[in-house]
Formats: structure tokens, sequence, C-alpha cells
């Protein structure tokens, strides 16, 4: 099975999958940490949905699949921003936008009629049947989203978990949110070649989510959450080739499998560790 | 005329077309405590957010530091009011208090010992090092408060603005915020603007108060203002202070004022006192 693999890596769309599947990872798991920290997994869905309706209207007018899911994920991404900050009306709206270009999505499908496995791998993610120049634009945004990323990391970090006082300190909270939103936007729309357009969440809410529960470190949770996904996407690919099943069977399944690694790992976190023993003395010179 | 920290000339602040506090002109002195009152919604937390530079008057001006306010003034140092953070927020206390100092700045952070020494210095100030390193949305809120304040003064600001930092701690703990917050003004000599609803846990640090109702306001120096004179011009309905065991107690005709007045601690925090003094030992 190991010499099958190695004989695999010789093939250039192996070699392609890895390359591209290497740096989707690498964005996913930094991105997923905030999608997590600011609640937005929601948003991830309805980017990754009317990213399906661009795609499907793309591949309509014989324009590129690829080119037409960041069209609909970037224009979904400003739309969002637009709507300001309220939770609770952009969930609305953002539900009410979402099923309308999901029922346009599927008018674009009927009416194409040769588009079922081009849906399927939109849907269900293509991986290892992505084409070179696909690759190469691939490796090329994601390489940008991680140097933008980078550039707001710290004001992005400090606006998500205390907006108020990162306000006052003069971080352009608002802009940065709709710089994060125009990220994902992009994360979507690689993520979307790994494992689909249905199953978005596991490479964009389960690294970060793991993360969590493995370290209160900001640091350590990113690099964790960078590994598994990491893990989930190389893991999902190797095992598609050798097995021939999609690798989005297996991303989702090593995804999940982390999590509950990490749960488990973490067990109830922190109770028999530095915390209870914290509490105590703080109780005990208070007291004193 | 001294030097004032903050000064507001004929400053009125509207909030959807209805005046939150119209015609203030009150200037407040550098190296002083300064305690801003009133009932929610007053507009105190509009005050500091002026001071901020994240809110803007309709009309007159203010002046911060010999300036005009800007968002980001690293002179400032600033205690929101409070919101818990998420159990689960991968955020140790020393990263939120790091955050204070540098969490503005673009790029991804490097490590930094000077950096790591101020804000173990700013930690120790407010003896939080027990529990520095927990994620802090599993701290009480007793401790938040320290990393809060800690996060604050980390860039040893010349204006500290608190907004409600006492607000759902019980009595002991709102007198350890006040001591640290008091003890820092008058180790350092610079300007705390400190809101409360409940002026008592901060009455022995106060040099002036700046008392907001409804529109209207009245500043001086507590024995001044906290009367039930000035009170019941403030509130135009019948007010009395009350001293009583050096804590002083407003209570007022609520029904007339068609507004509620608070009476500061409420029968539960009493009780919570009675029952620690059962529960100490001898």
């Amino acid at each position: 099975m190991i010499d099958q693999f190695f004989h695999l890596l010789g093939y250039p769309f192996v070699q392609n999958a890895i390359a591209a599947g290497a740096v989707i990872a690498i964005v996913s798991g930094l991105v997923s940490r905030f999608v997590v920290a600011r609640n937005m997994a929601f948003a991830v869905h309805a980017l990754a949905e009317l990213g399906f309706t661009g795609s499907a209207g793309a591949i309509l007018v014989g324009a590129s699949p690829l080119a037409g899911l960041l069209a609909g994920t970037i224009v979904t991404a400003l739309f969002i921003g637009a709507l300001g900050v309220r939770v609770r009306e952009r969930d609305a709206v953002v539900g009410v936008v979402m099923a309308f270009g999901l029922g346009l999505g599927v008018l674009f499908l009927t009416l194409y009629q040769a588009y079922g496995t081009q849906a399927y791998a939109i849907l269900f993610g293509t991986i290892t049947g992505v084409s070179h120049g696909d690759v190469v634009l691939l490796v090329v945004l994601g390489l940008v989203t991680l140097v933008a990323l980078a550039t707001v990391y710290r004001p992005l970090t400090f606006a998500t978990v205390d907006p108020e006082v990162a306000e006052a300190r003069g971080v352009p909270v608002r802009r940065l949110g709709i710089v994060f939103l125009l990220i994902l936007a992009v994360a979507v729309a690689e993520a979307v070649q790994v494992v689909g357009v249905l199953l978005i969440l596991t490479l964009l809410i389960a690294p970060g989510a793991s993360a969590e529960r493995l370290t209160a470190r900001p640091g350590r949770a990113a690099l964790a959450s960078v590994l598994v996904a990491l893990l989930s996407v190389l893991g999902g690919i190797a095992l598609a080739l050798l097995t021939n099943l999609p690798a989005s069977v297996f991303v989702t399944s090593l995804s999940f499998a982390c999590y509950l690694g990490a749960r488990f790992v973490a067990g109830p976190r922190f109770v028999g560790g530095g915390r209870t023993g914290a509490r105590t003395a703080a109780g005990d010179t208070l007291r004193a | 005329m001294a030097p004032a920290a903050v000064r507001f000339e004929h400053a009125t602040l509207a909030f959807q077309g209805r005046a939150v506090w119209r015609d203030l002109s009150v200037a407040f002195d550098d190296g002083s405590f300064i305690a801003i009152l009133g009932p929610n919604g007053a507009g105190k937390t509009s005050l500091l957010r002026v001071v901020l530079g994240t809110a803007r008057l309709d009309a007159g001006r203010v002046e911060v530091l010999g300036g005009r306010p800007r968002r980001g003034n690293s002179a400032i140092g600033y205690v929101p009011q409070r919101h818990g953070f998420d159990r689960d927020l991968p955020l140790r206390g020393r990263d939120l208090v790091r955050l204070g100092l540098d969490g503005h700045r673009w790029g991804m952070g490097r490590p930094d010992r000077a950096a790591d020494h101020l804000v173990e210095d700013a930690i120790e100030a407010v003896e939080a090092q027990d529990y520095a390193d927990a994620p802090v949305g599993r701290l009480s809120g007793g401790e938040q408060q320290r990393l809060r304040i800690a996060q604050a003064l980390v860039g040893d600001p010349r204006l500290l603005l608190c907004d409600e930092p006492l607000a759902h701690l019980d009595l002991r703990h709102q007198r350890e915020i006040a001591d640290l917050v008091g003890s820092w003004q008058r180790r350092t000599g610079r300007t705390v603007l400190f809101v409360t609803h409940d002026v008592n846990p901060v009455l022995p640090l106060v040099d002036q108060v700046l008392f907001v109702v409804r529109g209207r306001w009245a500043a001086g120096t507590p024995g001044a203002i906290l009367t039930s004179e000035r009170l019941s011009e403030l509130y135009a309905s019948h007010v009395d202070v009350l001293r009583v065991h050096e804590r002083i107690i407003v209570v007022g005709d609520t029904a007339d004022a068609g507004f509620e007045i608070e009476e500061p601690h409420p029968l539960p925090d009493a009780a919570a006192g009675d029952l620690d003094a059962i529960e100490t030992p001898g």
C-alpha cells in the first residue's frame, strides 16, 4: 500500500492535488480560528452556497467554474459586510438571500443539461481532479490570502476578542471585519475545491474548534488548527488515492476524528491543571 | 487656570435626535480622581466615548490632554463596561493584557522581551499572577476586572477611563478594584474618570463628581453635589441623600420622577456581606 502510494506520487495530478491541498489546509486552519471566535459558521455556509450559484452560472455561460465560485463568494462577502454588524439582522438577511441564491443555482443546473458531474464536483469537491492551471491559481490565491491574514493578524485578533478596547485603541474594527470577510471568501472558494460546498464546515470550523479544546494560548491554537487542517486534507487526499473514494469522505472523517480526539485529550479542560490551584490560591489571598 | 486633563465647553450630545446631555461645561483637573454618576441611560458611557474619540459631540467642544480627542490615543487607558469572554476562547489573561500594549499594530507580532516585561509588571501591579495563564473566559468577574485594569495600565496612560468597573461585583471585590485604581492614581498622579452608579466604593478617593441626570448635570466636590438640595434640583423631583455609616444613599420618589433612581447596594449585596461575616470563623 505504501509502495502504491509512492508510485502515485509520481503522477502530476497527484502532485497538483498535494500542493494545492497543503496551501488550502494552511489557509483554512488559520481562518477557521477566526470563524469560530467570531461565530461565523452561518456566514461560511452562505458564502459557500452562493459560491455554488456563481459557479453554476459560470458553467452555464461557459466561463471557468472557479472564477464563478470566487465571484460568488466575494460578492456575498461584500454584501454581508454592507449589512452591518447586528448579528440578528445579518443572519436573517443572509438566510433569505442564501435560499434565493441556491434556487438560482438549481435553475442553472436544470438549464445546463450536461451538468451532472460538474455539479457533483462543486457540491462535494474534487481536489484530485483539478487542472494544473487551477492549481497554480489556487496556490497563488492561497499565498495572497496568507499574506493578507498575516498583515491584519494582530489587530484582527484584538477586534475579535475585545472590540470595545480595540476600537478605543484605534483599530478600524468595522473595516477589519470586511477585510476578514474578503479573506474568508477566498478561503471558502479554496476549501470548496477539497470538500465541496456542502461539507465546507469540516475545514472552516473543525480545525479551529479542535484547537481551542487543546490550548488556551493563541499562538499554539493557531498552530494546532493548521496541523488539524493539514492532517485532514493531506490524509484525505492520500486515502482517496488509495481507495478511489472521494477525498471529502476522508477529510470530513479525519477532521471529525481530530475534534473528538481533542475533546477526549482535553477532557473537561483545565480542571485538573493549574486553574483549580490558581483559584484556591487567589481565594486564600483574598481571605487572608 | 490649572491645566485640565479633560475640558468640556458647552458640549451637547444627542442620540437619535434627543439630547443625552446638553450645554455641559466642566473641567477635570489633571491628576484628580473624578467620579461620573447618574442613573442608567444618563449618557455616562457616551461621555467616555467622546473622550476616547469614538463618539462626536453634536455641539460645543471638548479638549482631552490639551488636544482634540482622537481614537487610538495611547495616553488614554480604557476599561470598558464588562462583557464576558467565551469560556473556550483561547486567550489567557496575559494575552489580553498584551493586546492592550501592541494589539493595535499591524502584523503578527514577534517575540519581544521588553513587551513581556511590561506585561508581567502590569499583571503584578494588579496581583493577577496566579491566574494570568488561565483562559480569560474561565475567570471570575473580579479576576477579569483586574486583568482589564492591567490591560488599560500596561501602556502607562496619563488618563484612565473606567466604565462601571464595579458592576456585578460583590462588596469586597468592589472595594479591591476601587483601591487598585485609587492607589495607581495616587502613586502616579495621573487622572481617572470613573463611571459608576454607586459612589460609595470610591467615595474616599474622589476629588470631583459629575452627576448627570436626563440631560442635566452638576459638577463639584462630592460634599457640594451629593446633597438632597442639589440632587432634588437635578432630578426635578424630591430626592433625599442619606448619610449612613459613612455611606451615601440616594432615595427618591420614583413615581413622580418617571424614572428610577438607583439605590446603591440593593438587598442581595448586603445579605452577602452578612453571610461572609457569619462564615468567618472565630
